[in-house]
């Protein structure tokens, strides 16, 4: 594929650096939303620089949606300072969103028109616009850009957002969910063109349900759970964090409360019915506490496996303490199952927040 | 202004492409006339006009009907369905100004509210030989004005009092068709109307708009044949729609039940 945007590269992006600028794209500091007596967002801050693509992980109801529409300006806040592109959004207008560029999964699209015809209608009220031919191609529309949009598949539907998230130029995209309803294949062409608006000197923030997709495209990884960062560095980093070794197993239904198995562990534990999981630094030592007191009674441990942790595995144990999750202390009554937290935990009922979300099964694959 | 030009020629065509919402503010209206012409014959009856014939009484409150259809109806289903689809939300993402592109959504539905009364009266006179005079067609023309922009702040105030599409639906059928009926629309009124139902009509604006531009097609009446007072009360419910848009009316799509929508909802104007 030819380069999407030579001006860019060349012309309109110099013209932009010219102008002196201060501070990273985004810059976020102690954001605090509440909706009535709920607080959705408790003193989150995190900084997005250009060229850096920056992902909020988090469960439904985390307080992604809000923290992102806050920096949209969809949205006010209750305390914090927000700047993006040195900019209050809260109170930024027009010349404010003609640098920005939104992709969400809750704005659609008016189903009468065709894609070209969105895109050249949007695409006009941007002082800088991306020419319609070259973001049909660059999302990959081909022949279906000038079918009414009515017609489509969600994926291709997903392209025409994309379009017009990035028609106006932007100079900070926002990407909720990017690659939700794509194919597999496409979806890894959707990954190279977030490389590439972050190649171009963009800031891209970026939500998702997908870990595989933050550990493929983010810089830098923050986890959100009950409205916290409860986690944020690079995705090794994050790996890093949980310790060198994941030790999961179950016990059988009869075994008696497995406190005194668990006490002398020196990794941190995550319970959830019968299934323990022991995150740890010290595998050999650990794995030598469980199995022989498995041993000295005369049970098997099922699904016993040691396996360094994933991004994946950090992520669900550090929202699985966000959401309640259970600590080495409470373990006591693991066999009992009652304080099983399911994974994916964010399936809040009731919850509007962060509600467009695909289901929740589907994004912990 | 070309910003607000291009919204509108935009609006146009996402009307056009919509069979439904074109045959309710366009062929439906005119269809009546042909029906209560065809069922009432067209001989001359004691009106609110005098004694004009079926036509000359069905034609302006046809035509006010469809006007008021095509923007309180259209412009309120629109902007539910719109908001329901995350396209106003949307909309407030981009540097479109908003105000502009309400104000190509209002001035779409009063560009197709145009064409329903100027189909109407063209009908009406070309078919049936309703009275149309030069010196009353200004009378027309700003009647036209004042009352489409009346029903289009009332449209926009159904769009801001109706959570959904599937509320804005019936609530515009629920209050524009009984209306017509209490009106001088369907049905004229004679004297041995009912005090109330005359009284019911007259804090409506749809008796009002449909009077004041039949009064400038009527025979009988003297140029320019402008009707102020019921023009002011048009104005009144300008005032009071644009309140209520201006108090309500939000660009978020609607929660619904948790998870917000984007395939819901498909335009169904009626």
């Amino acid at each position: 594929m030819p380069a999407p945007r030579a001006e860019r590269a060349g012309g309109s992006l110099l013209a932009a650096d010219s102008v002196p600028r201060v501070g990273p794209a985004v810059a976020v500091a102690d954001l605090v939303k509440d909706y009535g007596a709920v607080r959705a967002v408790d003193g989150v801050s995190f900084e997005v620089e250009r060229g850096e693509v920056f992902a909020l992980l988090g469960p439904n109801g985390a307080g992604k949606s809000t923290t992102v529409e806050i920096l949209e300006g969809h949205r006010t806040r209750t305390s914090g300072t927000v700047q993006v592109l040195d900019t209050d959004p809260a109170s930024a207008g027009a010349s404010f969103r003609d640098r920005i560029g939104i992709v969400l999964q809750s704005s659609g699209i008016d189903p009468e028109l065709t894609a070209r015809e969105a895109i050249d209608f949007y695409g006009a009220a941007y002082s800088r616009r991306v020419p319609t031919d070259d973001l049909i191609e660059m999302v990959e529309l081909g022949e279906k850009a000038d079918a009414r949009i009515s017609t489509l598949s969600g994926g291709q539907q997903r392209r025409i957002d994309m379009a017009l998230g990035l028609v106006g130029d932007p100079d900070v995209v926002f990407l909720d969910e990017p690659t939700t309803g794509f194919d597999p294949a496409a979806r890894r062409r959707g990954w190279e063109l977030v490389e590439r608006l972050a190649s171009q000197q963009r800031a891209v923030l970026l939500t998702t349900h997908y870990l595989d997709e933050a550990e493929h495209l983010a810089d830098r990884v923050a986890v959100l759970a009950r409205g916290r960062i409860v986690a944020e560095g690079t995705p090794a980093q994050l790996r890093a964090r949980a310790g060198s070794a994941l030790i999961r197993f179950a016990v059988p239904d009869r075994v008696e409360p497995v406190s005194d198995l668990l006490a002398p562990v020196s990794g941190r534990i995550v319970g959830r019915g019968r299934h323990v999981e022991i995150t740890t630094d010290t595998p050999t030592a650990d794995l030598a506490q469980v199995t022989g007191w498995a041993a000295e009674r005369g049970f098997e441990l099922e699904g016993l496996t040691v396996t360094t942790p994933s991004l994946e595995d950090v992520y669900l144990s550090l929202v699985a303490d966000g959401e309640g999750g259970v600590e080495p202390d409470d373990v006591g009554g693991v066999p009992d199952g009652r304080d099983g937290v399911p994974f994916g935990a964010g399936a809040r009922p009731g919850d509007g927040d962060d509600g467009n979300a695909p289901d929740d099964g589907d994004g912990q694959p | 202004m070309r910003t607000l030009w291009r919204c509108v020629r935009m609006q146009n065509r996402i009307f056009w492409r919509t069979p439904i919402a074109a045959f309710f503010s366009l062929v439906f209206p005119v269809l009546m006339l042909v029906l209560f012409t065809a069922i009432f014959g067209n001989d001359a009856f004691d009106s609110v006009y005098g004694r004009v014939s079926s036509s000359q009484f069905y034609t302006p409150g046809l035509a006010v009907y469809a006007a008021a259809s095509s923007t309180y109806t259209g412009i309120g289903v629109n902007l539910a369905s719109r908001r329901e689809l995350g396209i106003l939300k949307r909309v407030r993402g981009t540097p479109l100004p908003p105000w502009v592109y309400l104000g190509g959504v209002v001035l779409s539905a009063v560009w197709v509210a145009a064409l329903g009364v100027v189909a109407m009266v063209a009908l009406g006179v070309a078919a049936y030989g309703v009275n149309i005079e030069a010196a009353k067609v200004p009378a027309m023309v700003v009647t036209f004005v004042v009352g489409s922009a009346s029903f289009a702040a009332l449209g926009l105030a159904l769009a801001s009092l109706a959570r959904s599409v599937s509320m804005a639906v019936p609530m515009a059928n629920a209050t524009l068709l009984p209306l017509a009926f209490v009106s001088n629309i369907f049905v004229p009124f004679g004297t041995d109307t009912p005090a109330w139902l005359d009284v019911l009509g007259d804090i409506f604006p749809l008796k009002h708009f449909g009077l004041a531009f039949g009064e400038a097609m009527n025979p009988f009446s003297s140029a320019p044949a402008f009707e102020w007072h019921r023009l002011g009360v048009l104005l009144l419910w300008l005032v009071a729609g644009a309140a209520v848009a201006a108090w309500r009316f939000s660009w978020e799509p609607p929660v619904v039940a948790g998870r917000k929508s984007r395939s819901l909802a498909r335009t169904a104007p009626a």
